[in-house]
C-alpha cells in the first residue's frame, strides 16, 4: 500500500518538473522590469489547426512588441465551448486586461464573455463574430461574405458563359462562416440557393478527409459536375483527390477560402484556380494591439474591422482583381 | 502505545484516497508558490464549478467501474439531456420543472437499455456503451438539428446562480455536486446495496452464490448513472447558459480519468466516490493552476496523461502485491 502514497507524491513531483518546462516555454516569466506587464488572453478553437498555429504566432510577436504577458488556450475539438468557458474564467482569474477569443459556438459562449466583460475585461472576437455579433465590444475578422464573393465572380468568370453544375463543399448546418461564404460564393456567381446548376452540396466540417468523401458521393450523385466551390483548401484538396481518382481533375474548377501556404502552393500547382486568402497574424495583432491600448488608456475598440481578403490566383481573368502566387505564399499562414 | 504509534501512519497509508490526496495538496501547494491568484476562495469555487460537470458524470462512471463496466456514453447522454429539457421549455414551451424532470428521464432510460443489454444479451459494456454513445450523439444532432438553444427560462440556469460563503461566491450546482458525491460514499460504504456493488465488481460468481441478485443489480446501477447523467446535463445548462448540441464530446474520457485519478481500479471492485471527487479535482486545479502560469492548454493534456498512467501503475503494483 506504501506504493500508493509514494507514486502519489512522484506523480505530483514530476508535474511540478512538467509545469516548470512548459514555463520556459511561454516565456511568461518575463517578469524583470520593476512593473508586472499587462497581460492578453488568446483562445482559439483547437491547438492543431495551422491557421489558430499562426494566430498564435502573431500574438506572441505582437504582444513581445507590446511588452504584454500572453496566455493562451483551446479547445480540445472545433466545438468544444466547455474548455472556452473554462478558459475565459481561468484567464480573467488571473487577471487579463483583454481576451482575443475564435468562439467555436457562437451562441453557447456568450454567457461566459458577459461575465468576463461585466468584471471591466475587454473581449474581442477574432475570425469568428459571436451571434448577437455585439456580445464582445470588437471584432477582427475576415469578410467572410466577401471571400465567397470573390471566388464566385472567379468561377463565373472562368466558366466563361458554359452551363456550370455546381457542387458546393459546406462547413457544417449552423455555422455562420460557413453559411457567409457558401452565400457570397452565390451572389458572386449570380445565381440564388437552390438554382439548378447546384447539383450537390454536403458538409466537410472543413476536413480533408470528410471533403474527399463527399466529392467522391457527389460524384456519384452527378458525374458532370465542372465547379466546385469548398469552405476551405483541406476540403478542396480532398476534392482534388476524389476527382482524380475518376480522372475529372483537369476539367473541374475548384475554388476555395483561406490561403494557407499548402493551399496556395496547391493553386500554384494548378489543383485549386483559386483561393480568397485571409490573415490570421494581423487579426492577432491588431487584437494584442488594441488590449495594449486599452491597458495604457483605458480606452475600448468596437464594431467590427474588416482583416482584409485577397483572391490568389496565377490564371487571372479580365474584370476579376487577382495577385498571384507569390504574393500568396508571400502572405500565406501555415 | 508504541503499537498504536505503529498502526497510525499505516491506517493512512492504506486508505485508498491517499495517494491520489497528496498529489491534489503537493499540486495545490505548487501552484500557490507559482502564482499568488491561486490560493484564493474565489479561485477555488472556480475550480469547483470547472469539474461539477465530469465530476458528476464521473460519479456515474464510479458506479458502473465498480462493478467492472465502462460507460463511454455518459458525455452523449448528458449532451442529449441537455437538449431534450432545454428545447422542451424554449421551443415547446413546458414548464421548465416538467422539462428538467423529462430530460433527466430520458438519461435515466438510456441508462436502462445500456444495462438491460449489459445483463439481459451479455454484451460487453464497452460495446453497449460504445454504440449508445453514436445513437445518443446522432439523436442529439437530429433532434436539436445542430442549433444552440438559447433564452432559456431562469429556472434552467437557477444552478450556475451564486450565494456567498465568506466574501466567495459559491453556485448552486457546485454545492448540489458535493451533496451528490457526499450521498453517493454514504450509498457506497455504508449501505448493504453499496456492498453488493462491490461484491459484484470483486466476483460477480461469488456475488451470486451468495444471494446478490446481480441482474437487478446491474440494471440498477446503469439506471441510476442515467439519472446522474441528466443533473450532470442540468449543471452543463446552467453554467453554460444554453442547450449546447456539440457539448460533452471528450466527457466520457475525461469521467474515466477522474476516476482512474481517484484510485479507483478500471478492474472493477475497489474504489471510492471520495477518491473520484479528488480525480476530478486534480484535472481541475492542474487545468487552473497551468492557465494562472500562462502554460498553454496542451501541456494540462500532456501531464493529464501522465498521471492517468501513473495512477494505472500503482493499480496495477498495489494488487499485484495484495495477491
Amino acid at each position: 500500500m506504501k506504493t500508493r502514497l509514494s507514486a502519489g507524491l512522484l506523480a505530483a513531483a514530476l508535474l511540478a518538473a512538467g509545469c516548470g518546462g512548459g514555463g520556459d516555454n511561454t516565456g511568461g516569466g518575463d517578469t524583470g522590469g520593476g512593473q508586472q506587464p499587462a497581460k492578453v488572453g488568446l483562445i482559439t478553437k483547437t491547438e492543431t489547426n495551422p491557421f489558430f498555429v499562426k494566430m498564435k504566432e502573431g500574438a506572441e510577436k505582437a504582444s513581445k512588441a507590446e511588452g504584454m504577458e500572453l496566455m493562451t488556450a483551446a479547445g480540445k475539438f472545433d466545438g468544444d465551448n466547455a474548455a472556452q468557458i473554462t478558459a475565459i474564467e481561468n484567464m480573467v482569474a488571473a487577471g487579463v486586461k483583454g481576451i482575443l477569443i475564435t468562439p467555436s459556438d457562437t451562441k453557447a459562449i456568450v454567457p461566459a464573455i458577459k461575465k468576463a466583460r461585466d468584471t471591466g475585461t475587454l473581449v474581442i472576437a477574432l475570425d469568428t463574430p459571436t451571434d448577437p455579433q455585439d456580445a464582445t465590444d470588437a471584432l477582427f475578422a475576415t469578410d467572410n461574405f466577401k471571400a465567397g464573393e470573390l471566388i464566385g465572380q472567379y468561377a463565373k468568370a472562368a466558366m466563361a458563359g458554359k452551363p456550370a453544375k455546381i457542387a458546393t463543399l459546406d462547413l457544417a448546418p449552423g455555422i455562420t462562416v460557413g453559411q457567409l461564404r457558401h452565400d457570397g460564393f452565390l451572389k458572386g456567381y449570380g445565381i440564388a440557393e437552390g438554382d439548378p446548376s447546384i447539383v450537390c452540396s454536403q458538409d466537410t466540417r472543413g476536413d480533408q478527409a470528410k471533403g474527399q468523401t463527399a466529392m467522391e458521393n457527389c460524384l456519384q450523385k452527378a458525374p458532370d459536375i465542372n465547379v466546385v466551390y469548398t469552405i476551405n483548401e483541406p476540403a478542396a484538396l480532398g476534392a482534388y483527390t476524389a476527382l482524380k481518382a475518376k480522372g475529372r481533375e483537369k476539367d473541374v474548377l475548384i475554388v476555395s477560402v483561406d490561403g494557407g501556404c499548402t493551399g496556395v502552393k496547391a493553386v500554384q500547382a494548378g489543383q485549386i484556380a483559386a483561393t480568397s486568402q485571409q490573415y490570421p497574424i494581423r487579426m492577432a495583432e491588431m487584437g494584442v494591439k488594441a488590449v495594449s491600448d486599452f491597458a495604457k488608456t483605458g480606452k475600448k475598440v468596437s464594431g467590427y474591422t474588416d482583416t482584409g481578403v485577397t483572391l490568389i490566383t496565377d490564371k487571372a481573368l479580365d474584370g476579376v482583381n487577382a495577385k498571384d502566387t507569390a504574393f500568396g505564399l508571400a502572405n500565406c499562414w501555415g | 502505545m508504541p503499537v498504536l504509534d505503529a498502526t497510525l501512519p499505516r491506517r493512512i497509508l492504506s486508505t485508498p484516497t491517499a495517494g491520489p490526496l497528496a498529489a491534489l495538496v503537493l499540486a495545490c501547494v505548487f501552484f500557490s508558490l507559482q502564482s499568488d491568484q491561486f490560493l484564493t476562495g474565489g479561485n477555488f469555487s472556480l475550480i469547483i464549478q470547472q469539474v461539477m460537470v465530469v465530476g458528476t458524470l464521473a460519479i456515474g462512471q464510479t458506479l458502473i467501474i465498480l462493478t467492472a463496466g465502462i460507460d463511454l456514453s455518459n458525455g452523449a447522454i448528458m449532451a442529449f439531456g441537455g437538449i431534450v429539457m432545454t428545447k422542451l421549455a424554449v421551443d415547446h414551451g413546458m414548464p421548465p420543472l416538467l422539462a428538467i424532470a423529462a430530460g433527466l428521464a430520458v438519461c435515466a432510460g438510456f441508462g436502462l437499455i445500456n444495462g438491460l443489454l449489459v445483463m439481459k444479451i451479455s454484451l460487453p459494456p464497452f460495446i453497449v456503451t460504445l454504440g449508445m454513445l453514436n445513437v445518443a450523439f446522432a439523436l442529439t444532432h437530429i433532434y436539436s438539428q445542430d442549433q444552440t438553444v438559447t433564452d432559456l427560462p431562469p429556472a434552467m440556469t437557477f444552478l450556475g446562480q451564486t450565494f456567498t460563503v465568506g466574501g466567495t461566491n459559491v453556485t448552486y450546482g457546485s454545492l448540489l455536486t458535493i451533496l451528490l458525491f457526499l450521498l453517493f460514499a454514504y450509498l457506497l460504504g455504508q449501505t448493504a446495496w453499496g456492498r453488493h456493488v462491490y461484491a459484484l465488481g470483486n466476483s460477480p460468481e461469488v456475488a451470486r452464490l451468495t444471494g446478490i441478485r446481480t441482474g437487478r443489480l446491474i440494471v440498477g446501477v446503469y439506471t441510476l448513472a442515467g439519472l446522474v447523467y441528466g443533473i450532470a446535463a442540468l449543471l452543463l445548462v446552467s453554467r453554460t447558459g444554453v442547450g449546447d448540441p456539440q457539448a460533452g464530446q471528450t466527457d466520457n474520457l475525461d469521467s474515466i480519468t477522474a476516476v482512474v485519478l481517484g484510485g479507483t481500479s478500471l478492474f472493477g471492485g475497489r474504489g471510492t466516490m471520495l477518491g473520484t471527487l479528488i480525480g476530478a479535482l486534480i484535472v481541475g486545479v492542474f487545468r487552473n493552476g497551468l492557465q494562472l502560469m500562462g502554460v498553454p492548454s496542451i501541456y494540462q493534456t500532456l501531464i493529464t496523461g501522465i498521471l492517468v498512467i501513473l495512477a494505472v501503475t500503482v493499480d496495477q503494483l498495489s494488487r499485484r502485491r495484495n495477491r
